[in-house]
């Protein structure tokens, strides 16, 4: 293997890290902060790019531009979301009770979409979406160029609104206990169902990167799961910086494997690295013990 | 989430077999001759109505159900009309073991058609073959399906492993000079695509094509990025690549027009099949150039082939080219089931079965069917087809009535 080949896995891994950073965002919101495990996350991501697909199929709407009306649209089902099921969940099971939630949510969404577009697979297409920079002997893509910045503005967003606003104070001590939150005046509803909405919302992103980068039908979205619950994981929950950079790590090592190695090997290294890393750090790269004990 | 949604359909097909089980099994291998005269038959069969095979069950359900409407207008079966009982595996090997179980063990169902892929097939072949019924199938055609030593399958189609070899011939007799030097194979680790690709990679070899990668990558991929970079990276002039839908071709030939590589052959086991769906996915113009082996075509000429695509139209819609080698393989299936049930004049499972082990040839919308010892097709052809200025086009064997010139090498990438 040569070192430029070694160099290019690096760079597509990076590259691709950013995609699956930005449709992780959402799932760290919730699964992070809130505690919901979102298993209808990979489907979320689908109908985002579902919804997408529609604006610039039947409305000649351009994907970026696009996202102007994916983005409210998601928040606003985030916000049904929370209010018609996750609100109704116990505090002492609530994590639990909301893979089951969820679970229910992904199959209807899954079911939805399969009555309106068939199983017929899609992509979304657009003037740049197989154009490329040659950089330093590099061809790199600008969808995943495009993707990797709006992940970057998209993490910075949500960092700032959750550690530097009055909002996201309420979203955090309203994690670490409720009853003192409400004591305080936080309207933890409210709080909550925001949260929910938000995290919903930013799925409409990376819905818009996977289907410019993949095809995909209604039940594309069970292939994601999986590997967006280890970035947030090993990125250290309620940690946003962490999902960013624990996606560039893990895709980076399963680039560079399928290329030193073989494709074969490379999602078993990929899971590897999280069962290592958490041996080591359980609460993640980015996670604070002090919190999750509470 | 795919494998927590695979151990919750083996939990229940598990829980499913115990009762089964519990409940005790019937042994008959279906009735004789239908009962009461008039009254209906009921075949059984499993689909992938959801999940990863979810376009392919779907299509193979319309081929099913097309031959229903065919042969319940010739008088059904021994002049029983036929109703079809369709069930969904989810693609799922476990849930497809539990339908067929289900089927024959508590519906009692008389007759059975197979699901769609080698996959499923394998497994629910077995419990077929416990039942004592004769497993006419359309699309299990690699060797996981046949090694089993099961005496019931039967597969309409042509067997995959022979898929590439017409047209990895054909780029062995292209002269020297025009004659690709270098190759790269790339396969997903499925039993569909494994057996095809070392036959095409030795002729290929055989005929001095250096091999410059060759790899396998799980089913479970999601980024091909790494694959298709390295692979261009190579600058081969042929590309063999291993799939078997439609989002993993397009994949790699986005990644191609993004690394600025083109290869000079480019052939795919399966998705540019697809017909406008793979043109959607890889972007129109795109698709020009490419390979992809088949055994049937919507303009496949042949009486029954051509009347079976003008039903589908009438039914379902659209145009000819939306028809795809999957309604043509479970119609297929319908016909030789049909041949083997006028011929022993029964419904008897075993009857059925020795006749089609016997040394006739049978007929369908893909051609002529004559199985051997293993319940392989031997009488079928694999043609290789190409997309050329937006359609599909029959172009090897070139010898072959119908064939167009191949175009090669491949037209650049639209981009």
């Amino acid at each position: 293997m040569s070192g430029t080949a070694l160099l290019q896995a690096i760079v597509d891994g990076v590259l691709t890290g950013g995609v699956y950073a930005l449709m992780a965002a959402g799932l760290t919101l919730m699964f992070g902060v809130m505690d919901i495990i979102n298993i209808a996350q990979g489907v979320m991501v689908v109908l985002g790019a579902y919804l997408s697909y529609e604006l610039s199929v039947h409305l000649g709407i351009g994907l970026v531009p696009g996202l102007l009306i994916t983005v409210p649209l998601m928040f606003v089902l985030g916000v049904v979301l929370e209010f018609c099921f996750l609100r109704r969940l116990r505090e002492q099971d609530r994590t639990g009770m909301s893979i089951l939630i969820t679970f229910a949510v992904a199959i209807l969404i899954e079911g939805i979409l399969s009555a309106i577009y068939g199983v017929d697979y899609v992509q979304l297409h657009a003037s740049y979406v197989d154009k490329s920079v040659h950089v330093f002997g590099f061809y790199l893509p600008y969808i995943y160029l495009i993707g990797f910045a709006l992940a970057g503005v998209l993490l910075s967003v949500l960092y700032w609104m959750l550690y530097r606003t009055k909002f996201g104070r309420g979203v955090r001590a309203s994690l670490q206990n409720r009853s003192a939150a409400d004591l305080i005046g936080v309207n933890v509803n409210r709080t909550r169902t925001i949260s929910v909405g938000i995290g919903v919302a930013v799925t409409a992103v990376g819905g818009m990167v996977f289907g410019a980068t993949t095809a995909f039908n209604p039940n594309s979205g069970y292939d994601l799961i999986s590997r967006l619950l280890a970035i947030v994981i090993l990125g250290g929950m309620g940690s946003i910086g962490g999902a960013m950079v624990a996606a560039i790590f893990l895709l980076v090592v399963n680039d560079v494997v399928a290329v030193a190695w073989s494709p074969t090997w490379a999602p078993l290294v990929f899971f590897a690295a999280l069962v290592i890393v958490l041996s080591i750090r359980p609460q993640g790269l980015f996670g604070s013990p002090a919190v999750r004990a509470q | 989430m795919k494998m927590f949604r695979r151990c919750v359909m083996v939990g229940l097909a598990a829980g499913g077999v115990a009762v089964l089980a519990a409940c005790g099994s019937s042994s008959g291998g279906g009735a004789s001759t239908g009962g009461k005269p008039g009254s209906p038959i009921t075949i059984g069969t499993s689909l992938s109505l959801s999940g990863d095979f979810a376009a392919d069950g779907q299509a193979f359900e319309k081929g099913y159900q097309l031959w229903v409407h065919d042969q319940n207008a010739k008088g059904g079966l021994l002049g029983h009309p036929i109703q079809l009982k369709v069930v969904s595996d989810a693609s799922s090997p476990a849930q497809v073991v539990t339908n067929y179980q289900k089927l024959i063990g508590s519906d009692k169902v008389p007759l059975v058609f197979g699901p769609f892929s080698t996959l499923l097939t394998a497994p629910s072949a077995r419990v077929a073959s416990r039942y004592g019924y004769a497993f006419i199938e359309g699309a299990g055609g690699a060797p996981a399906v046949f090694t089993q030593g099961l005496h019931n399958v039967f597969d309409v189609s042509v067997p995959v492993k022979l898929n590439l070899v017409t047209w990895a011939q054909w780029v062995a007799s292209l002269p020297a000079s025009q004659r690709p030097k270098t190759a790269a194979y790339a396969t997903v680790d499925d039993p569909f695509t494994a057996p095809q690709i070392p036959q095409a990679q030795s002729i290929l070899t055989g005929a001095g094509v250096k091999t410059v990668y060759s790899k396998v990558f799980p089913a479970e991929a999601t980024d091909f990025t790494p694959i298709a970079g390295q692979v261009a990276s190579t600058h081969a002039d042929a590309m063999v690549l291993g799939s078997v839908d439609v989002p993993t071709v397009s994949a790699f030939v986005h990644s191609f027009v993004q690394q600025h590589y083109s290869p000079k052959a480019f052939i795919a086991t399966a998705g540019p099949d697809q017909g406008a769906t793979f043109v959607k996915a890889v972007g129109a113009g795109n698709e020009n150039g490419i390979f992809v082996p088949n055994g049937w075509y919507p303009g496949f000429q042949k009486a029954d082939s051509q009347q079976m695509v003008k039903a589908y139209i009438a039914k379902y819609g659209g145009s000819a080219s939306d028809v795809n080698a999957d309604v043509a393989e479970a119609y297929s299936v319908g016909q030789a089931m049909a041949q083997a049930v006028a011929a022993t004049h029964s419904l008897d499972n075993s009857k059925i079965i020795a006749y089609l082990h016997s040394p006739v040839t049978l007929d369908s919308v893909q051609g002529p069917v004559k199985f051997n010892s293993l319940g392989e097709n031997t009488a079928g052809k694999t043609l290789t087809f190409q997309w050329q200025n937006g359609d599909l086009h029959q172009t090897i064997p070139t010898s072959t009535p119908g064939s167009k010139p191949p175009t090669y090498p491949k037209p650049p990438w639209k981009g």
